[in-house]
Order: structure tokens, then sequence, then C-alpha cells
């Protein structure tokens, strides 16, 4: 029976506005959340465990402020919850490093996490924690099934492949063909009164430093055009002035 | 100066073009970069020429056969020499980035749309704002396609190298692809409709314009969450592919943010949507006002007169 660990993390609310101040991002009147990608990964998880038995923790690395996603996860279904205590910036390589030890630690046996994160946009962290483990590992699955082993759904050249993946390996799952399950009444009862299980662990020195955020550069104002025969118009510059015909 | 290389960029066994884009990448470190090539084939390197590479080193090996993130990481690693190293920014790419530094215990930095010195910038919070790290270090970076001007000229002799990785997964059964269409994350030019195009029928009308200009159709999530026949590979944003062709063209697609997020750093954007108000206009390059009805078959037929 596995012990499977998911990945969440914390991130804000994808419709809401990034603020720059200074040259920083500026969070601190964002709506925080569960990064998207994560629910399919909590979801694959659960499923995991209803095909094969074992038990669910979900594991993030952040501040404490991190626990309400925790709490997320355990109203939907996980069994544990866990946060590694550690704040800032953290390059690939230190917060890989923290979760090896941390899935060691948790004697963790097949992990899922998002294909990538809604802040990173980066998608290092499934392949890069599966190769410090010396797991397998696949990413961007959109499905899996448990009977014999775990076999996935993922992208392969133009379309995709069914994949046998063996244990132990980290799993990164874009959105599924499945509909996430939502919490229940009893479920954000129960997430109420757990308590998260907070680990420390010390962070290694990060060779990637932040220099700063800016905002995307701002694109001139565009042409706009009343009427559907503009239509020949624009393709006409299209060709002439953007050069993209 | 450290060394820079570059792994190819591959696509069907064979060197893909954006990989002179890589090159050209690697080239603001100083200096014409080593260009691995991963193949089972190694006649498949002597795509590599004329790239602007300073050495072209076949990796051949069968592990590269299908595409296994941890065979392929250690077949190159076996091979590759030490340095910053540079890959493309596809799905596939990505991860094997984040593996390869993850075996070398280097850091990775993804999605680089520029490179300064030590400096290199990413789009972060779905390309809400834009990020820039500083390297002390070796590190491996992928870069988005479209952004360098492709480098030319340089080594066309290939070295060529056996390797091996252990390959972990293996492939069960190959699924169709839902249709014979260029994918929206590959192609040049992407035409998307949304929920405005009304049904999925109408879809025909951005198919019939795609094969006229050699262009992907895509979609936002509220065609592909309302109807059935469209389905989620041709979505772009947020949850869905994240494209960055040179010429993207939204109907019927209000531009929330999410999708944006997907499209927002295409080179020229098109959006036709019947309310001047709707939010894609303030991303667009060319806005169109008007029903989809009217303003495509006017520029399909412009468009096929072009082409002609
Ligand atoms: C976590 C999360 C993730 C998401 N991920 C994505 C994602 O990956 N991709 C994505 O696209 N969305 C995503 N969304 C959804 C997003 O918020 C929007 O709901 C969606 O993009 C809207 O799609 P739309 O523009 O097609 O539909 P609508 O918002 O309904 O807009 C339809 C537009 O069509 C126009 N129109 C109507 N009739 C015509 C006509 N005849 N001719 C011309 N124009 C017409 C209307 O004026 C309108 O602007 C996500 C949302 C969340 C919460
Ligand atoms: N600090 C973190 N704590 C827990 N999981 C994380 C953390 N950062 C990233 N992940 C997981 O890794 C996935 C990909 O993140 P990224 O590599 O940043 O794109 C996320 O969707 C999470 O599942």
């Amino acid at each position: 029976m596995p012990n499977i660990i998911v990945l969440v993390k914390q991130v804000p609310d994808t419709n809401a506005k990034i603020l720059v101040n200074g040259d920083r991002v500026d969070l601190s009147s964002v709506k925080m959340v569960m990064s998207p990608y994560d629910e399919f990964a909590v979801e694959t998880a659960l499923l995991h465990k209803e095909a094969a038995g074992g038990e669910v923790t979900a594991l993030t690395v952040g501040g404490a402020a991190a626990e309400k996603i925790l709490k997320d996860a355990k109203a939907i279904g996980v069994d544990h919850i866990v946060r590694v205590d550690a704040e800032g910036d953290m390059d690939s390589n230190a917060l890989q490093t923290v979760l090896a030890q941390a899935v060691r630690a948790l004697g963790g046996e097949v992990v899922y996490c998002g294909k990538s994160a809604a802040d990173t946009g980066a998608g290092s962290t499934g392949p890069g924690l599966a190769e410090r483990l010396g797991w397998a590992s696949a990413s961007n699955v959109i499905g899996a099934s448990f009977d014999g082993g775990l076999t996935v759904i993922g992208p392969n050249g133009a379309g995709h492949a069914k994949l046998n993946v063996p244990l132990p390996a980290v799993v990164s799952c874009d959105k599924g063909e499945f509909k996430v399950r939502k919490p229940n009444v009893k479920g954000i009862m129960m997430a109420k009164k757990a308590s998260v299980d907070v680990h420390s662990i010390e962070v290694p020195p990060s060779s990637v430093s932040l220099v700063g955020h800016a905002l995307p550069p701002a694109k001139p104002a565009g042409k706009t055009y009343d009427g559907g025969n503009a239509a020949a118009e624009v393709a006409q510059l299209l060709r002439d002035e953007a050069n993209v015909l | 100066m450290t060394q820079t290389i570059v792994i190819a960029e591959m696509n069907n066994n064979a060197v893909h073009p954006s990989t002179a884009e890589l090159v050209a990448a690697a080239m603001t470190f100083g200096g014409a970069p080593t260009v691995v090539v991963p193949c089972s084939d190694a006649s498949a390197a002597d795509g590599a020429a004329n790239m602007g590479a300073g050495s072209i080193l076949a990796a051949k090996s069968s592990a590269f056969a299908h595409y296994d993130a941890s065979g392929w990481a250690a077949a190159l690693d076996a091979v590759t020499p030490q340095g910053t190293i540079i890959t493309g920014a596809s799905p596939q790419s990505k991860d094997l980035a984040a593996r390869f530094a993850a075996r070398r215990n280097i850091a990775v930095v993804q999605d680089a749309v520029a490179i300064q010195g030590q400096q290199v910038t990413s789009p972060v919070y779905s390309g809400k704002a834009m990020q820039t790290v500083a390297l002390n270090g070796p590190a491996v970076i992928s870069v988005r396609s479209n952004i360098f001007n492709a480098a030319t000229g340089g080594a066309s002799d290939v070295q060529v190298l056996d390797t091996e990785g252990n390959v972990a997964t293996s492939v069960v059964e190959f699924m169709a692809r839902a249709s014979e269409r260029l994918d929206v994350a590959e192609a040049n030019i992407v035409i998307s409709g949304g929920r405005g195009m009304g049904s999925p029928e109408n879809f025909s009308h951005l198919e019939a314009i795609a094969d006229t200009i050699g262009a992907a159709v895509g979609a936002s999530r509220a065609a592909v969450d309302t109807w059935e026949a469209i389905p989620h590979s041709m979505q772009v944003g947020q949850t869905g592919k994240t494209v960055n062709p040179n010429l993207y063209i939204a109907v019927g697609i209000s531009g929330a943010i999410q999708h944006l997020a997907g499209m927002r750093s295409s080179k020229y954007i098109v959006a036709i949507n019947k309310d001047a108000d709707a939010p894609i206009f303030q991303h667009a390059d060319y806005g169109i006002v008007a029903t989809w009805e009217e303003a495509l078959p006017v520029l399909h037929d412009t468009l096929k007169s072009m082409m002609a």
C-alpha cells in the first residue's frame, strides 16, 4: 500500500492583479490559494489511494500562512498535512534539496505535484526532485490508472502516450481528464481541527539570486477598427507593417 | 570564460530550427557554444550545421528513441561538458532542463526571454510580471522561442559520442492525436476561438483560415469547457498551453486574465470581438470591433488573395 505524497504550493489567486512596488512584486493585498495544477495533483493522489490503498500526505514548503492550503487539501480528503518551515527566495536547487529530504523523512513512495506553479510557471520541481531522489518521473500527465502499477497518460511528440511508470516516481499533473472533487461539510469541519505537522530543514544556499521584478513592458497602444470590412486592411498590415505573414 | 552548451531542440528525431535561436542566446555569454544533439541515429546531428555552433556533438544512444526524463538526463550528462547549459522551453525541454540541472546539482532558470551578462529575465505570475535573477555559477537555462534571432554559419562537422542512460518509463501505447492539425504550442501563427464562436461547428471558419496561412487553431477555456468537440489540447491559457507565436488571432474571446496568461507574449495580437469594451482589445496590436460573422469572410478572402 503506497505511501503517497502530494506537493502543494500557495500562490496568488490567478485572478489577482499583480503590483510591483519599487523592484519587487507586492503581494500584500492579494488573496492566496492552492496553485491550480496542484488541485489536479491532489485529485490524482486521492484516486491512487482509492485504487491501491495507502495514505496521502500533503506537503508544502513555506511560512505559517501556507497552512491554509494544507487545510484545504485536508478538507478535500488527504490524510496528513505537513509543512516544512522555510520562507524567502530559494532557487530550484535549494527548494528541491529541502523537498527531497522531506520526502525521504516521510517515507514517500510516489509523489504527485503540479506541472508548474502559478507564480513561477517553471515546472522544475517535479523532475528535479525525482532526479535528486534517483526516481523515475513523468511530467504534464493528464490521466493515471493504478491497477498493476502506475500507468499515466502524458504528452509524447505531437500526441499523447500511455506510459508505464515504475515506482518510486514523481508525477507532475496537468489539467486532467477528470473533475477535481470539492470539499464537503464534514471535510471542512475535520480540516478545521486537523493539526499541521511542522518540520524544520536547513535550507542550502542558492546560486541564483533575485535581482528584481518589473511589470511587463507596456505594449504601444494598438490600432482599433470598426466593422468587419477592416479585416482586409488588418490583413495587409500584418504583411506589410508587422511582417508576420 | 565558462563554456556554454546548447542542447538541441528535437522534433521527431530531427534538430528543430529553433535550435539556432538557442545558439544565439548562448552567444550572449560570449563565444560560440557546443551544440549537443540527443539522437539514436547520429546522422540527425547534421541538422545542427549552419546554426552558429562552435562545435557539434552527436550524443548517440538508444535512450533517445522516446522521451524519458531520467534516461535523457543521464545520457546527456555523461557526454555534455561542464558549464552553463541552454535548452528550449517546450514542455519536454523544460522537463529535461530541470532534471539535468538537478543531476548536476546546479540551478535551473526556465522560460528566459532576455539574457544580459549573468542576468536572466523570465515571465512570472503568468506573465503579469517579469523577474530578473543573477546567476552566481553555472546553471541550466531554458529559452523561449521567437526571442533571439537565429544564429547562422559556424560548425558543420559532427563528433559522435556514444552514451547511455537507464530509461525508467516505458511506452504502453501511443495514442492518436485528436486531430492532424498543427499543435498550438508549435505554430508560428495561432488563430483561436472563444465562446463568442457560438458553436463548435463554427470553428470550421477558423480552420479554413488556419489552412490558408499555416496556422494552428486554439481555443479559450470557455470554448473547451462548453463544447465536447473542442479538446483541451487546443486550450490556450493558464490551465492550457502557453504559446509564443509571431501572430495570435483571438476571435470571440473576451481576454480574461487566465487566457492572456497563455498568449500575451505573442509578437503580434489581432482581436476580433463584437464588444468594443472587451479586455482583449487592450492587448491587441490590431483590434477589429465586429462580429466574426462579418469579419472572418473578409479576412479569409484577403488572406487567400495575398497567399495566392
Ligand atoms: C483557475 C482558472 C484557470 C483558467 N484557465 C484558463 C485558460 O487556460 N484559458 C482560458 O481561455 N481561460 C481560462 N480560464 C477562464 C477565464 O477566466 C475565462 O472564463 C475564459 O477565458 C473566457 O473565455 P471566452 O473569452 O471564450 O468567453 P467569454 O468570456 O464568454 O467571452 C466571449 C466573447 O465573445 C464575444 N462575442 C460574442 N459573440 C460574438 C460574435 N458573434 N463575434 C465576435 N465576438 C463575439 C463577446 O463579446 C465576449 O467578449 C480560467 C479560469 C480560472 C478561474
Ligand atoms: N514551496 C513548495 N512547496 C510545496 N510544493 C511546491 C513548492 N514549490 C513548488 N512545488 C510543487 O511543484 C510544482 C511545480 O512548481 P514549479 O517548479 O515552481 O513550477 C507545484 O505545482 C507544486 O506542486
